[in-house]
């Protein structure tokens, strides 16, 4: 490929870095708010997409499939909650035991099939701004899909911006922060922890919900490897925001890092990567993301040391 | 107040772990009553504020608290009526959030949390108030996160978190052991003042047996999961150093062992 290609390919890039941000802003709730490496998403992702796509294929409107996408998302959610809460299995173990059942309820929704694909006259948001519009499913799918997701990404940043501020996001922040003074400040874990891992994977299933409609198919795998990119978006929005700004910017971050994270692979591509090593590529953006604190610190005190 | 009656705790059950951390803990607490906890490591000194703070449900016993029964309540719903300080600072608060996010969350200890606005207006003015009191210049930075602040700020703004709300029962867990000298005295002398102020009922854990003579109305020496001394009023602030130490070995048939407690004058 060359210059022109990868140019071309960007439109692309953007409308996927779009998608996949409102499961980072999901991963963002787990990981950063709640403290709680939830790998759940690897399977409610595709929860999401499956029920979207079969709800639409039943001739449910494109809104209300991804409300239910987002219902089926958040019950993922409560499942990990309940194995963590109440059966006190570690986050991390709940999370794959939720993750790994999902792929056969995953196949169910499927029908026992592996990929469930719509015609692109389907009702799908695409078809639906296409006619708002009057532009073509097909040939505008990346313009459609960019409007589409900037203004869901709006409103899932403005829910968060407001519920994060009120007495019940405040205890969850709290539950994140510090458990035993949440709990010695009168609040239930348990029902924070369910609210923001419901929340968290409801955001993941409306991103696969998103993807799969992109696709006009949902496919049982679509969801392999999610908490990697979820996570990479995070951190690398972190890197660029910092700890500085309000918590809406930091939001905006997390959608930034998505973006570049696209960006990095639709470039890696374009410059004749093989595809099979994206997952290893993923891996080692988030380590150097991860790790440029720790060696910050390092330089820092070997120049301490320096002067001494 | 409150009544602890005959509590039992052990853990590890029927391993080679076990330990009787509580072995039939009697206490009953008069409204205002201010009891300073003495004992060696291991006495079951912090075991029996985790029995009643909910931490730890007991094996046997009960604990009522105003005629009611929280047994078997909740932790989180007993810190309702009992408000806790604990020995390290960075557990009392919330580090990545503000000053004033801190104390709004502890002004809403016990109460309903809805989907109103974390903060309601004026309230920020109150807190400014409250801090204006303890006297370390934190009135002008509210905004501040908690995690920027020092260990001895971080444990005065827990104590006044812990005073908001009107709790019931105050427990502080050696709250002044990880300080240092100077700031422990100011954080103690800060205990008191919130304790008189509000007429708070409270339960003192120290290893300073200075501080346990000095300090509150009662006195309770408890060693091997038991209370073993338990003085008041008069006779209370009669006490030396010496007096605790003796009676120490004359009920146990053992000396302090704890280089801490006796070095602590």
């Amino acid at each position: 490929m060359n210059i022109i290609d990868i140019v071309r390919a960007l439109p692309g890039g953007l409308a996927q870095g779009l998608m996949w941000a409102v499961l980072a802003l999901g991963v963002y709730v787990s990981y950063k708010i709640l403290d709680f490496a939830d790998l759940s998403v690897d399977g409610s992702l595709a929860t999401g997409g499956a029920v979207a796509i079969i709800s639409i294929e039943a001739g449910l409107p494109a809104l209300l499939a991804m409300l239910f996408a987002f219902l089926a998302g958040a019950l993922a959610g409560a499942l990990t909650a309940t194995l963590n809460t109440k059966l006190k299995i570690p986050p991390i173990l709940s999370g794959i035991l939720t993750m790994s059942a999902l792929y056969s309820i995953n196949m169910h929704i499927l029908r026992e099939k592996p990929n469930v694909s719509v015609p692109s006259s389907a009702s799908t948001y695409n078809g639906m701004f296409a006619k708002l519009f009057s532009l073509s499913v097909i040939d505008d799918k990346n313009v459609l899909t960019i409007i589409s997701c900037v203004i869901a990404i709006a409103a899932v940043i403005a829910i968060m911006y407001w519920f994060f501020g009120t007495e019940i996001g405040s205890a969850v922040r709290a539950t994140g922060c510090n458990e035993k003074m949440a709990k010695a400040q009168g609040i239930n874990t348990d029902m924070t922890k369910y609210i923001a891992l419901m929340m968290s994977n409801g955001l993941a299933a409306l991103s696969g919900a998103l993807i799969a409609q992109y696709n006009f198919s949902a496919d049982v795998n679509m969801a392999t490897g999610t908490i990697v990119i979820g996570l990479a978006s995070v951190v690398i929005g972190e890197l660029i925001v910092g700890n500085r700004f309000s918590f809406w910017v930091k939001l905006l971050g997390v959608v930034l890092g998505s973006m570049i994270y696209r960006l990095i692979f639709t470039i890696a591509v374009g410059l004749g990567m093989n595809t099979n090593d994206l997952k290893l590529i993923a891996s080692i953006i988030i380590v150097i993301t991860l790790c440029v604190p720790t060696i910050k610190a390092k330089i820092a005190g070997r120049k301490k040391n320096a002067r001494t | 107040m409150l009544e602890l009656k005959n509590i039992h705790l052990t853990f590890n059950k029927g391993t080679v772990n076990e330990k009787k951390a509580l072995q039939g803990v009697d206490l009953t607490l008069k409204d205002g009553d201010f009891v300073t906890v003495i004992g060696g490591n291991g006495a079951g000194k912090s075991t029996m504020l985790n029995v009643i703070s909910g931490v730890f449900p007991a094996d046997e016993g009960s604990i009522v608290l105003d005629g009611k029964d929280i047994t078997r309540l909740r932790e989180y719903k007993r810190s309702a009526y009992i408000s806790r300080v604990f020995q390290d600072p960075l557990l009392g608060t919330a580090a990545n959030m503000n000053i004033e996010e801190n104390l709004a969350l502890a002004a809403r200890r016990g109460k309903s949390r809805g989907l109103k606005w974390g903060m309601k207006k004026g309230e920020v003015e109150e807190y400014r108030e409250l801090l204006k009191g303890l006297e370390l210049g934190l009135e002008n930075r509210t905004g501040q996160k908690v995690g920027t602040l020092s260990g001895g700020q971080r444990q005065a703004l827990t104590l006044l978190m812990a005073s908001l709300s009107n709790p019931r029962l105050l427990l502080l867990d050696e709250h002044t052991a990880a300080l240092d000298p100077k700031t422990a005295k100011k954080v103690l002398a800060l205990t008191d003042e919130i304790i008189k102020r509000d007429k708070l009922t409270a339960i003192m854990i120290t290893h300073n047996m200075n501080d346990a003579i000095t300090h509150g109305n009662r006195l309770i020496m408890m060693n091997a999961g038991k209370i073993i001394f338990d003085v008041e009023g008069e006779e209370k602030k009669k006490l030396t150093i010496g007096d605790l130490l003796e009676k120490f070995e004359t009920i146990t048939g053992e000396e302090m062992a704890s280089d801490k407690l006796i070095l602590s004058k």
